[in-house]
């Protein structure tokens, strides 16, 4: 079973690597060892064999030769290297000297052993602490060196057929081998618990700021939307990734807030003229009115319901902007007409007022939803007039500025303050903060004019100075 | 009883007058946080249904005007039902706060207990002898028989009930039973006080000659 933790996983990963380095290392060391073992014992084995090969063919045989010095180990040839054809001296005849029988035998705890064979296969001699189960020559090449169970040996034959074998118990190698086995294995599992404990530790420092994350993650996705990652190492992988993840949090927090402000816009958009209707109702219905006072309690829930509707017509429209749902139509029209149909509209709204509206027309051709952009003319005239001295003067001018094409409705009303300005289009924003109830406006008319142009791909923007006036700019691309 | 609504929406404005005026009550009206504001600093109302968001003053303003000079109840009517707002509403001196919308009885009720708490009474029940007076009701009983009074005399014995053991001069009486709708006839109060001591006994209201009405205190 994998555990799921990354934590876990990575030490199991980081585990095995260990593993297999130590492992590796052991093992190479241990051949190692033995290899230098096996030389040695085999350095041995070709020094003895020489010396048997001189008891042999004593030097002083040869002219030229004195007695090997006593004080030093004969240095005998190359194993093999000079084979004699001098016959060999016949069985039980052969003697080594008390000098070279010393490297043989137990006494120097080295158990090395050797075997001589006629060329007939007869057993001339065997000395030293041979065991007994080498039988019978076996080689056929001049010389070889090979392992047989616990012993090492070196064979070698002459020319005519007699052959030599010199061996040794490797008996104290391998209990060494051993222990240097056991002593690898426990260094190595000493460094495998250190290298495990180390690697918790690393890996429980390196995934601590996934922790942090993920415990932010946590409490907001539990609704505090607040909370943010404590950003320490703003330069490391899991900083950038925090520092992405916590402005992705606050564009959260601040889309969550602007719902928030919404809904409760909205619902408190709807508590005055439901208020009106209850209030109303529940005073008509205490006793028995006449027919004249029921009108008038019909009439002003008419009011507050026509207010309500309304208000829901453009939350629902601001809504479908909001999605994209709102398809638009995509037709060349002129602006000129429409803007003066626009005009037109709400002349008597001006005329009531006393405002006059001053036209400055060019024939402009766009592709667009004459409809919609019909709402937002009118309703930037609307404003205009109702926002306007009495008396006053409404500017709608429509030109060309390269490939765009501006409209300017400007009024000489009271202006908006410089503080106020960026917040005009937002939804439900009103200047003067109590409800205007003359006209009854919700103050989303330039929050759904905005949306609107912006949806053409166009901008609107606005511009005041106090008593002087207020200017409002759509430029849309023709 | 005289009470003043400052609201901007006329409808609301109309009918809860109307209401408030069919309960008995002596009703100013205000549609802006000036006028409103001048009404509530120029005479002495039991209690002041106050709007907050208003054209001209706002409510708040008004409400943190009008407590350097008065003590008046003021009941706070507003759109806002986040408790931040119910409470600097509550901080800034109001006394009590409702969200819009409301129900009319949960308004009426609320100003009882405003007016009554002011006038320092904890129940809706006022016994003065043999007379009982239960304000939530608007009716009186006499030696347990319930005692017929037209509106205004059932709001003037409440307010001398109300005021009890003190003396209220003719002037209070007008200011706190007639609305600046009425034409107040200086013999009407005299034809109501004596209608009441026909209905609950000559003793029940005692004159100060030269001061005022008092129901004294046994």
């Amino acid at each position: 079973m994998i555990p799921k933790s990354i934590k876990w996983r990575l030490q199991i990963w980081y585990g095995l690597i260990l593993v297999a380095v130590l492992a590796g290392f052991g093992f190479t060391a241990y051949q190692l060892e033995r290899g230098r073992m096996l030389r040695k014992v085999d350095d041995g084995l070709t020094m003895r064999l020489s010396l048997i090969t001189g008891a042999l063919h004593p030097p002083h045989h040869r002219p030229g030769f004195g007695p090997p010095p006593l004080d030093r180990p004969p240095e005998g040839p190359p194993v093999g290297v000079e084979p004699k054809n001098e016959p060999l001296p016949p069985p039980n005849q052969f003697k080594l000297s008390a000098w070279a029988e010393h490297f043989f035998g137990t006494n120097d705890g080295q158990n090395f052993y050797y075997v001589i064979w006629s060329r007939y296969g007869d057993e001339i001699a065997r000395g030293g602490n041979e065991p007994t189960h080498v039988t019978a020559m076996k080689t056929s090449g001049p010389v070889n060196v090979l392992t047989l169970d616990n012993f090492r040996e070196i064979r070698s034959a002459f020319p005519l057929g007699e052959q030599i074998t010199v061996g040794r118990s490797l008996a104290p190698e391998l209990k060494e081998l051993r222990l240097a086995a056991l002593r690898l294995t426990a260094v190595g599992a000493a460094i495998l618990l250190f290298g495990l404990a180390g690697g918790w530790w690393l890996v429980g420092r390196a995934i601590r700021p996934i922790k942090d994350i993920s415990a932010t993650a946590v409490k907001i996705s539990a609704g505090d939307l607040s909370q943010r990652i404590n950003v320490a190492e703003a330069e490391s992988e899991l900083g950038r990734l925090a520092t992405v993840l916590n402005s992705t949090f606050a564009r959260l927090e601040a889309a969550f807030a602007q719902q928030q402000q919404f809904t409760s816009d909205a619902a408190h958009e709807l508590r005055t003229p439901v208020s009106v209707m209850l209030t109303q109702t529940q005073t008509a219905l205490n006793r028995e009115r006449s027919g004249a006072e029921y009108r008038e309690t019909l009439e002003a829930c008419q009011r507050a319901s026509q207010r309500m509707r309304k208000l829901i017509e453009s939350l629902l429209e601001l809504a479908r902007l909001d999605a994209g749902q709102e398809t638009l139509k995509r037709l060349r029209f002129n602006l000129s007409p429409m803007a003066n149909d626009c005009v037109e509209i709400v002349r008597p709204l001006a005329d009531g007022r006393g405002v006059k509206i001053l036209s400055e027309l060019a024939p402009l051709e766009i592709t667009g939803d004459s409809g919609r952009l019909a709402q937002v003319v009118t309703n930037l005239l609307t404003n205009a007039i109702q926002y306007n001295r009495e008396g006053g003067e409404v500017r709608v001018k429509l030109e060309s500025q390269g490939d765009l094409v501006v409209l300017t409705v400007s009024d000489t009303g009271r202006g908006i303050p410089a503080e106020d300005l960026p917040r005009v289009f937002e939804r439900f924003y009103r200047g003067d903060k109590s409800r205007t109830v003359a006209n009854g406006n919700a103050g989303l008319g330039l929050a759904i004019s905005k949306a609107i142009v912006e949806a053409h791909g166009g901008t609107i923007g606005v511009s005041s100075r106090p008593d002087v006036g207020t200017t409002f700019t759509v430029r849309l691309p023709t | 009883m005289r009470i003043l609504i400052v609201e901007d929406e006329p409808d609301l404005l109309r009918s809860l007058a109307q209401a408030l005026r069919e309960e008995g009550y002596a009703v100013d009206t205000a549609a802006d946080g000036e006028d409103g504001f001048y009404k509530a600093e120029s005479s002495d109302y039991d209690a002041i249904v106050l709007d907050v968001m208003l054209p001209k003053l706002d409510g708040w303003e008004i409400l943190k005007r009008l407590r350097k000079i008065k003590k008046t109840p003021v009941l706070m009517l507003t759109a806002r039902d986040q408790s931040r707002d119910r409470v600097r509403g509550l901080d800034t001196g109001a006394d009590d706060y409702m969200v819009k919308p409301f129900d009319l009885p949960e308004l009426f009720a609320r100003l009882r207990a405003l007016i009554r708490r002011s006038a320092n009474k904890t129940t809706n029940v006022i016994d003065i002898g043999e007379v009982t007076i239960n304000t939530a009701a608007r009716n009186v009983t006499r030696g347990g028989a319930a005692v017929e009074l037209t509106a205004r005399e059932y709001a003037l014995a409440e307010f001398l009930a109300l005021h009890r053991g003190e003396v209220v001069t003719r002037t209070q009486l007008y200011e706190h039973l007639f609305d600046e709708n009425d034409s107040t006839l200086s013999n009407l109060l005299d034809v109501h006080v004596s209608n009441i001591r026909k209905k609950l006994g000559a003793e029940f209201i005692t004159t100060r000659r030269g001061h005022g009405y008092c129901i004294e205190e046994k």
